[in-house]
């Protein structure tokens, strides 16, 4: 079937199975890589993007269900110049490892941010539940905080 | 602290025959030392290659195995031998190169160098010992170079070296500057310059400073980096149907109902496989469940059936260290404790997979292995091809923990592609990930020990059972586990550390396991280690003695035991041990010493409705040079986090005859909510070289927060993952 949608502000159409999960569409039709497969099923959030602004896991959702909606993904997250607060804080706190896991905790921290603009421990905690193997929990905690306070400043 | 650096390292020589040179602007190469340092050293010492040895570094013997290439936009590019898997090693490469060759950090780009550039790394990347072992040579080709530049704009400018500069990739003379590509063009016949001098560590800019990673900005924009993101043209996807049982073995296979699936383009039959190739991998998924299998299922496995196979007094005996003399049987002041730890999944994020293409008899495969040497020369003779034909590009790694050193699934998508006519890409679900890892064994462990009447440890003895960890891994071809006799892998930590108890002993049990065990990021060190240190700390504990001091004492006075004195010292200190609980909070210590880099850990662990949290870490590691000490940080962070993970969370079980769970979630792991708000690490530069730095500080992770725990609870918890039941 023919999808319509808009990805990191361009408007594209897909002709696909309309179960096709979104995370396929992005990676191997749009060829933004950015998002990852970590396991199909909802479970890790290397796949996560924002659908109208929400944190999803692409990898369980649809393609059919995001008919006319905004997504973003890490490719888009910023406005192509600099790099949006919380990477700005990822790249302070140098939290990468191997990386794989990067984009999709910070399009989670991203939204979350949205939602709670000065998370506590215990929000960060209940709200940031992707798996990193490399285990930079630690310096993500720090660079979550150091976002939030980026991004207050943004707003004065 | 000797420091060789100094003055002796000035106009140091080489031996020519180290150096070749290739063509092209300003590519050169250094041939490392011979080729068989690793055999001999292992010979001579099975016992103690696990507890100190850095293998000097070794590439193929005939080839160039370091190579240096400049652009003409004065870019160096450096093709390195060893993967990035998350280590932070280009990195501390860059340092290195910029250090030695003047060059600015943004004008290196190191890249995982493809078997086509004539590249190959034996020993694969693993071990934590990209750096340590690549230090040195790096160093000395950084030099050379350097030297060469300098002797070619010497001659291009007619001026003498004395009045030129070499400074952030130009040659600075009065009254103008040179790149360094401006001064290598044209150069036909490269001089190899008979002397160069190495940089002292007083000189070094980079070398030992916390710069951010190279990788950085790439790794938080979503760059296409990654093994997985690897496309070609005209390339189609492909899924494989593998046993699930342990043990098993494909029966009939019919698969009439797949072909006619949308997008199927071809099921491929391997051997014990079938490959389901398809225009997208979703269609591939989907034919796949449309595959009616019956298995061979020699067996049911169980759980029990695994812990009476593997235990204690079972299988292959091999004493692994003896000093002193055995504890007698029937001594009644011995003390003796049982320890355990499960099958643990390696669980990387990227999913194993590659990119192939075969076409006119040559081969390109585009994936994630931590043995590029290996899959190439696979891959070569499953499709009966030269080696030289097949090029294995690796890209970065989606974390490794030892899971790609074995990267077989290589050769069948080779294999599919070949067959198919047109480029394939494969991935593993994390369904196939968890039922056919690598496994790190399950292991089980006796530690028996007695007190002197004078409060020090007179005997220790640790019998320990174990999977393969390094026999009949690729790595460790059987002849050389047979002449040693025992699994190394397995051995790391086994030994017990502390000199000064008179009489220690370690036995190893060896068994190989029904499904495929091998390394796993530390090897036995994690659960080694928490089966002697919870015995120590119980040890302390039934006699009223302080642990630290029983550890200390235990300790004798030569060089290495000074260093992991210090490490224990400094750890005591900077946490402010507390050996009393402190209202809903207790502190544990351990420490252990891996590749002869010695690190402890204080972990304070929390009880809130009967909730155990390990609140805060304090790590003193022992790391030699540190190259880059903020990525030596991460690495120990991360550690203590894939250790607490270990020690509180993870276990693969067997569930109806089959390795379960399957999935993130099931497979409990720990999560932000689990991990420590404050690691406190100090690094201590012992040594003057960099040593290993990956996994040691896995060691006393486990330990550390079962002391905590024992104190917190009166429980003493001796079974991996540690739960309150
Ligand atoms: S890939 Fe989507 S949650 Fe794991
Ligand atoms: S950085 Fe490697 S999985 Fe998170």
């Amino acid at each position: 079937m023919k999808i319509s949608f808009k990805i990191n502000k361009e408007e594209r159409l897909v002709d696909v199975d309309g179960n096709t999960p979104l995370l396929w569409v992005i990676r191997d039709i749009l060829h933004l890589k950015g998002t990852k497969f970590g396991c199909g099923k909802a479970a890790c959030g290397a796949c996560t993007i924002h659908v109208d602004g929400k944190a999803v896991r692409s990898c369980s959702m649809p393609i059919k269900m995001v008919a006319e909606k905004k997504i973003t993904t890490i490719e888009g997250l910023s406005d192509g110049k600099l790099l949006h607060p919380v990477q700005e804080a990822w790249k302070k706190e140098v939290v990468p490892q191997c990386g794989y896991c990067q984009p999709g905790f910070i399009m989670a921290t991203a939204a979350m941010l949205d939602k709670i603009p000065n998370p506590t421990d215990e929000d960060i905690d209940q709200n940031i539940i992707n798996v990193c193997r490399c285990g930079t929990y630690y310096r993500m905690r720090k660079a979550i905080h150091l976002a939030a306070s980026l991004m207050d400043k943004d707003e004065q | 602290m000797s420091n060789n650096m100094n003055g002796t390292n000035k106009g140091k020589r080489l031996s020519r025959r180290k150096f070749i040179v290739r063509g092209g602007l300003g590519s050169i190469g250094l041939l490392a030392l011979g080729s068989c340092v690793f055999i001999n050293p292992l010979r001579r010492s099975a016992y103690g290659i696990s507890e100190s040895l850095v293998l000097p570094y070794s590439g193929k013997g005939t080839e160039a195995n370091l190579w240096f290439e400049f652009t003409t936009e004065n870019t160096l590019i450096f093709h390195s031998p060893k993967v990035e898997m998350g280590q932070g090693i280009f990195t501390g490469y860059a340092q290195i190169i910029a250090d030695e060759l003047d060059i600015h950090i943004d004008q290196i780009i190191v890249q995982a160098a493809a078997t086509n550039t004539g590249i190959l790394d034996r020993f694969t990347t693993g071990g934590s010992l990209s750096i340590a072992q690549l230090y040195k040579p790096l160093r000395e080709m950084a030099a050379m170079m350097r030297q060469m530049i300098l002797n070619e704009a010497a001659n291009k400018l007619n001026i003498g070296k004395n009045a030129l500069i070499l400074r952030n990739g130009m040659i600075e003379y009065t009254g103008g500057a040179l790149s360094y590509a401006k001064a290598l063009e044209g150069v036909k016949d490269w001089k190899l310059p008979k002397k160069f001098d190495l940089k002292s560590n007083s000189e070094f800019k980079h070398i030992g400073k916390p710069i951010a990673r190279v990788d950085l900005e790439d790794k938080i924009v979503g760059a296409p980096i990654f093994g997985t993101d690897a496309e070609m043209e005209n390339m189609l996807h492909a899924t494989i149907l593998r046993p699930e049982h342990i043990g098993s073995k494909m029966r009939e296979v019919n698969y009439s109902e797949a072909e006619k699936m949308p997008g199927v383009v071809r099921v491929v039959e391997g051997d014990g496989w079938l490959g389901i190739v398809a225009e997208t991998f979703s269609e591939a998924l989907a034919a796949r469940r449309k595959v009616n299998v019956s298995w061979d299922i020699p067996k049911i496995w169980t759980e029990k059936d695994l812990r009476a196979y593997l235990k204690v007094g079972e299988g292959k005996r091999m004493v692994t260290q003896k000093e002193g003399s055995a504890l007698e049987k029937e001594d009644e002041a011995c003390i003796s404790m049982e320890f355990s730890s499960p099958i643990g999944a390696h669980a990387q994020m990227e999913p194993n997979g590659a990119v192939a293409k075969v076409e006119n008899g040559k081969a390109i495969i585009i994936m994630s292995t931590q043995s590029i040497g290996a899959t190439q020369k696979s891959v070569a003779k499953a499709l009966g091809f030269k080696t030289k034909d097949v090029n294995v590009v690796a890209k970065y790694l989606g974390g490794g923990f030892g899971r790609r050193l074995d990267t077989s699934h290589a050769v069948e998508v080779a294999l599919m592609a070949r067959e198919v006519g047109r480029p394939i890409k494969y991935s593993f679900t994390r369904k196939e990930e968890f039922q056919n890892d690598m496994f790190r064994p399950p292991t089980h462990h006796i530690v028996k020990g007695k007190m002197a009447p004078n409060g020090r440890l007179s005997h220790l003895e640790h019998h320990y059972a174990s999977g393969d960890v390094a026999i009949n891994s690729l790595l460790m071809p059987p002849a050389m586990s047979k002449m040693l006799g025992t699994d190394v892998g397995a051995m790391r930590g086994a030994n017990v550390m502390y000199g000064n108890i008179k009489n220690r002993r370690a036995v190893q049990w060896h068994k190989t396991l029904p499904f495929a065990t091998s390394f796993w990021r530390s090897l036995g060190l994690l659960a080694n280690t928490f089966a002697i240190e919870s015995f120590i700390d119980e040890m302390a504990l039934n006699h009223q003695i302080d642990p630290i001091q029983l550890r200390l004492d235990s300790l004798a006075e030569d060089e290495t035991q000074t260093r992991i004195k210090k490490v224990i010292q400094l750890a005591a200190e900077k946490s402010q041990y507390q050996n009393e609980l402190q209202g809903n909070r207790a502190m544990g210590f351990a420490a252990s010493i891996d590749v002869g880099a010695p690190c402890a850990h204080v972990a304070e662990v929390s009880l809130i409705n009967n909730v155990l949290k390990v609140e805060k870490v304090t790590c003193v590691f022992d790391c030699g040079l540190a190259v880059n000490p903020d990525q030596v940080k991460a690495q120990c962070e991360g550690s203590i986090i894939m250790g607490i993970s270990a020690a509180m969370h993870e276990k693969m079980g067997i569930k109806d005859g089959r390795l379960y769970p399957i999935n993130y979630g099931t497979y409990d792991m720990a999560l932000m909510k689990h991990s420590p708000k404050e690691i406190d690490v100090h690094l201590i530069q012992g040594v003057d070289d960099p040593l290993p730095v990956g996994e040691p500080p896995l060691g006393p992770i486990a330990a550390a927060i079962g002391n905590a725990i024992r104190r917190l609870t009166g429980k003493r918890l001796t079974d991996l993952p540690m739960k309150l039941a």
